[in-house]
C-alpha cells in the first residue's frame, strides 16, 4: 500500500478529546464491486462539535459518512471490514440492532426529500414510527423542532398541508427538523447545501454550528470556505486514506501533508 | 460547412421519420375507433346493454350483452385486485428486502419477464389442468384464477420498474430515521401510488381484453353471473360468437359490443388518470 510522506498513524490521533468520543473508527475498510474505496480508517470524531470530511471527488468521503449510519448495507456488493463504535457499542457487531443505530444519527443529504404528507405529519412520522401516538405530544415535537429551526414562523399556519410546496431551503431544514425530531445523537450532513442557494446555505450553516452544543455533527463537504465556516475539526481523506485530522485551522493553515496543502492550495480538487 | 449542412440534413431526416410514425399510429387507432363506431353504433341500444340473450340473440332475435358485460367487469376487477394483493408484495419483495442484484432476485425477474411474454392460451391450458385436478368446472372462478396468473407479472414487472426509479437518498430519509423496510416500503408506495394506478390499468386492460385465457376457463353463459362456481359470459368471447355468425344483424351487435368494451376501458382509463393527477401534488 502506498504511504504518504510524513505521515504516520499517530499524528493524525494526538488530539486529546474531553470525553469519551460518540464515534469510534477502528480498521475501517470498506470494498465495494472489488474496489478498495476505505483504507484502514482509524479516527475518533469528537463530541459537540462540527467534523468536516473534505476530501476530492470519488476520495471516499460520502462512503465513510455512510459507513457510520450503516447505508452501505443495502448496496450491490459491498464487504466492510472494522468496527465503528458508536458509544462504545459495535454498530457492525453481528447482533447489532439496525433500526435502532440509525435512530441515532439524523442523516441531512445533498437535496431535501420531504416525504409525501403534510409538513406536520413529516416531521411527526419518525416519533410516531418509534412509537408515540399522543396527539398533544406530538404537537409539541412538532413545534419544538420546526421552531429549532427556525421554521416554525413561516409554517405554522400551514401546518396541514404538503411539505412540497416549500421553497427548497425551507425544505432542506424540515429535513433537519425531522431528523432532530427522533432525537439523535449525531447528525451527519451529505454536501447538505449543495442545492441550495447562498442565503438558504447561509441559515443550514448557522444552525449546525448552534446544534453543536447538543450534537455531535459530521458533515461531507467539497466547499474548502464552508468546511472553514463551520467546522472544529477537518479530516482530509484521499484515495480513501485518512491524510490529515485536527482542528480546522491546523488542518487548513498549517496543512502538515504536501498533498493536503495542495488541495487547501487548490492545485488538486 | 458542408459538415454542419450534413448534420443539419440528419436531423430534419430524424424529425420526418419520427413524425411519420406518429402520424401512422395515431392515423390507426382513429380507423380502429373509426370502423366500430361506424359499424356498431347503428345496433347500440339501451336494450343491447341492458338485457341478457333471449331466445334466438344469436340468430338475430332480441336481447343483450349485459351478462357478458358484467361478466367481464367482474373477471377483471376480481383478478386486477388480487393480482395487486399479490403482485404488490412481490415488488416490495424483491426490491427491499433481497439484496439488490443478487442471483435470486434476478432470476425471480427473469422468471417474470418471461411470464410476461407467454400468451394467455399457455396460460388457459395451464389453469385448466389445474382446474381438472381440483375438479372445478369452467366457472368465472376458473377465469379468476386463470388472468390473475396472467396479470400478475403485469403488476409485478411495472411496480418493481417504478420502484426503481425512486432516487437512493430518498430510501435513506426513512432509513436513516429508524423505519424498518416495511416502514420504508409504504412511504415508497405513496410515492408511486400515480404510477400504481397506471399499473393496475395496464392489468385490468389485459383482463378485459383476454379471449384465449378464458376461452377454455370460463366457459359461457347467457345468464347474469350469480355465483362465481357457475360458467359466465366475457365481453370478448361474445364479440368472437356473433362475429362468427353469417347474419348481419348478430354482426353488427358484435361491433356494438366492441364499443361497449372500448368505452368500459376509456372510463377505467379516464379514472385512473383523474386519480393519477390527484396524487400529483406529492410529487417530488
Amino acid at each position: 500500500m502506498y504511504t504518504y510522506p510524513g505521515i504516520e498513524t499517530e499524528e493524525t490521533q494526538d488530539i486529546i478529546l474531553p470525553a469519551a468520543p460518540h464515534i469510534q473508527i477502528k480498521d475501517l475498510n470498506v470494498h465495494i464491486e472489488g474496489k478498495h474505496i476505505l483504507k484502514n480508517i482509524n479516527l475518533d470524531i469528537p463530541n459537540n462539535s462540527v467534523t468536516s470530511i473534505i476530501g476530492p471527488s470519488g476520495c471516499g468521503k460520502t462512503t465513510l459518512l455512510k459507513t457510520l449510519n450503516r447505508l452501505m448495507d443495502d448496496s450491490k456488493n459491498v464487504a466492510v471490514s472494522g468496527s465503528v463504535l458508536v458509544n462504545g457499542e459495535d454498530i457492525y457487531a453481528k447482533d447489532a440492532e439496525v433500526t435502532h443505530i440509525r435512530k441515532k444519527m439524523g442523516l441531512l443529504s445533498q437535496r431535501p426529500f420531504p416525504l409525501p404528507m403534510s409538513i406536520f405529519d413529516n416531521i411527526a412520522y419518525g416519533p410516531r414510527i418509534h412509537g408515540e401516538r399522543n396527539k398533544k405530544v406530538l404537537a409539541e415535537i412538532v413545534e419544538t423542532q420546526l421552531k429549532n429551526v427556525g421554521l416554525w414562523d413561516e409554517v405554522k399556519d400551514r401546518l396541514d398541508s404538503s411539505a412540497t410546496g416549500l421553497s427548497i431551503g425551507q425544505q432542506q431544514r424540515l429535513c433537519l427538523a425531522r431528523g432532530l425530531a427522533v432525537q439523535p445523537e449525531i447528525i451527519l450532513g451529505d454536501e447538505s447545501t449543495s442545492a441550495l442557494d447562498p442565503i438558504s446555505t447561509q441559515t443550514i450553516e448557522n444552525l449546525l454550528i448552534e446544534l453543536k452544543k447538543d450534537y455531535t455533527i459530521v458533515l461531507v463537504t467539497h466547499i474548502l470556505r464552508q468546511a472553514r465556516r463551520v467546522s472544529d475539526y477537518i479530516l482530509f481523506v484521499y484515495n480513501g486514506e485518512i491524510v490529515e485530522f485536527g482542528k480546522t485551522e491546523d488542518v487548513l493553515l498549517y496543512p502538515k501533508n504536501e498533498i493536503t496543502q495542495q488541495y487547501v492550495k487548490g492545485f488538486i480538487s | 460547412m458542408s459538415h454542419v449542412n450534413r448534420r443539419l440534413r440528419k436531423e430534419k431526416i430524424a424529425k420526418i421519420l419520427m413524425q411519420l410514425s406518429g402520424i401512422s399510429i395515431t392515423a390507426s387507432l382513429f380507423l380502429i375507433v373509426g370502423i366500430i363506431l361506424y359499424k356498431g353504433l347503428p345496433y347500440l341500444s339501451w336494450e343491447m346493454i341492458s338485457q341478457t340473450p333471449q331466445g334466438g340473440f344469436y340468430i338475430g332475435k332480441s336481447g343483450g350483452i349485459l351478462n357478458a358485460i358484467l361478466g367481464s367487469l367482474y373477471l377483471a376487477s376480481i383478478s386486477t385486485a388480487l393480482a395487486s394483493i399479490i403482485g404488490i408484495p412481490i415488488a416490495i419483495y424483491l426490491n427491499m428486502y433481497v439484496k439488490n442484484g443478487s442471483f435470486f432476485a434476478r432470476s425471480v425477474k427473469l422468471l417474470f419477464d418471461v411470464l410476461f411474454g407467454i400468451p394467455s392460451i399457455v396460460y388457459g391450458a395451464i389453469a385448466f389442468s389445474i382446474m381438472i385436478w381440483l375438479g372445478i368446472r369452467a366457472s368465472l372462478l376458473g377465469g379468476v384464477i386463470t388472468i390473475t396468473l396472467l396479470t400478475i407479472p403485469i403488476v409485478v414487472r411495472t411496480i418493481d420498474e417504478l420502484l426503481k426509479t425512486i432516487p437512493v437518498d430518498l430510501k435513506n430519509v426513512t432509513v436513516s430515521l429508524g423505519a424498518t423496510r416495511w416502514e420504508t416500503a409504504k412511504i415508497l408506495l405513496r410515492y408511486i401510488k400515480p404510477g400504481i394506478f397506471t399499473a393496475l390499468l395496464l392489468a385490468f386492460g389485459r383482463a378485459i381484453g383476454d379471449v384465449a385465457g378464458v376461452l377454455l376457463t370460463t366457459g359461457f353463459s347467457d345468464n347474469l353471473p350469480k355465483y362465481i362456481d357457475e360458467p359466465a359470459a366475457t365481453l370478448p368471447l361474445a364479440i368472437f360468437f356473433q362475429l362468427s355468425s353469417p347474419i348481419p344483424e348478430v354482426q353488427g351487435r358484435a361491433y356494438a359490443s366492441a364499443l361497449v368494451l372500448t368505452f368500459i376501458i376509456l372510463f377505467i382509463v379516464i379514472c385512473t388518470h383523474i386519480l393519477a393527477s390527484k396524487q400529483k401534488k406529492h410529487k417530488i
